[in-house]
């Protein structure tokens, strides 16, 4: 960190205001269960223990929004419940975010019908789309990734100055972050490090991937 | 047919009469149909009538038939739990007919007809709280009729 560096004990860590609201932001979102459908099981299935999504990631369902900072809209939201959505949704104190976990949130899906709200998005602003009918629940843990991404790119501290000349490759990009199922694609260092181990042979190592647990597949 | 249900269309045939436009026999099931005038009394005697004893309503809804003259069919599926037989009634109602309520007889007809009313438009009479059950309330126009586009009107 330039000129502070090596300035105090190793105990002491020197960082950016907006970094350590960032962190804390994302190390500590509550969501509230907005269930309407059939995907709030899976959205269930991430904090049970099996995957085990929540804890690690310091989230814990909450029932009040009053106690909340992302709602997790899972399910087809009817013209009836979006009133309620919509309630909630204000009800809840900043700063706030919304994951629409699932088609029938996203854009209503197949119920293209006289009781379905076409998209969750039409009442509530919505930060992360998760596709799927319903998604699993790795691509439910995907999405929160991502808002995890979105929130540590917030800005608090002279928030209302562009943003030029900023480092801002600080931010994590989840695209590059090895997932369950995921396959890595070869870099130039993959291949170099190939190139170089004196076999006669210069075939080329099966793309990495992670398995289910989240080891490597070292083929 | 089933012998006490056969009993149930011979003691509707001879206490209503005229009154009974048609008995219908399709896979094993019953229906009858009868002239609306006679519904309130009708739905009395299966309910207390020793031979017909249906003391419980299963269903009250409607259909909509749109080209037809009368356009609902206004339909009650009944079950008698000493006896062990079903029965089907129909009635045909015009667009702007009222229906007499059955709630004095069955109190599950309540929300039933409410959602008939909610869905159909159908004006139950004598019935206590006649709102919307399952749109909401400030809803217009009555879905489950066939004029009423599937997508709906967009919020």
């Amino acid at each position: 960190m330039g000129l502070l560096e090596g300035k105090f004990e190793s105990n002491v860590v020197t960082t950016t205001v907006d970094s350590l609201i960032n962190w804390s932001h994302k190390a500590s979102m509550w969501p509230l269960i907005m269930g309407t459908a059939c995907c709030a099981i899976e959205m269930m299935a991430v904090g049970i223990s099996r995957f085990d999504v929540l804890e690690r990631w310091g989230m814990l369902y909450r029932f009040s929004p009053r106690q909340s900072d992302v709602m997790i809209v899972a399910g087809t939201v009817t013209k009836k419940m979006a009133p309620v959505v919509k309630t909630i949704y204000d009800q809840m104190s900043e700063p706030k975010w919304v994951i629409a976990v699932g088609s029938c949130a996203i854009s209503g899906n197949i119920y293209n019908s006289y009781s379905t709200l076409q998209g969750v998005d039409r009442v509530v602003p919505v930060d992360v789309y998760v596709p799927g009918c319903p998604p699993n629940p790795e691509a439910i843990s995907y999405g929160i990734m991502e808002l995890q991404r979105i929130i540590m790119g917030d800005r608090h501290i002279r928030k209302n100055i562009p943003l030029i000349g900023l480092n801002t490759s600080q931010v994590p990009n989840t695209h590059d972050v090895l997932k369950p199922g995921h396959i890595k694609t070869p870099t130039a260092q993959d291949y170099a490090a190939h190139l170089d181990d004196g076999s006669d042979t210069k075939t080329l190592n099966a793309p990495l991937t992670v398995n289910r647990n989240g080891h490597k597949d070292g083929k | 047919m089933q012998d006490s249900l056969q009993i149930v269309v011979d003691r509707v045939k001879n206490r209503f009469g005229d009154a009974v436009l048609s008995v219908v026999e399709f896979r094993d099931e019953i229906t009858v149909r009868v002239k609306k005038e006679d519904w309130l009394e009708l739905h009395r005697f299966l309910r207390d009538d020793s031979d017909t004893n249906f003391a419980m309503m299963i269903d009250e809804t409607a259909a909509d038939y749109p080209l037809r003259l009368e356009r609902f069919d206004v339909i009650t599926h009944l079950l008698s739990l000493d006896k062990r037989h079903r029965l089907r009634v129909k009635t045909a109602i015009g667009e702007n007919d009222p229906i007499p309520s059955l709630v004095p007889l069955w109190k599950t007809a309540n929300w039933l007809e409410r959602e008939t009313y909610d869905l159909f438009g159908i004006i139950f009479t004598g019935h206590p709280d006649l709102r919307r059950i399952l749109m909401p309330e400030n809803w217009e126009g009555y879905p489950l009729r066939k004029d009423y586009p599937v997508e709906g009107y967009d919020i």
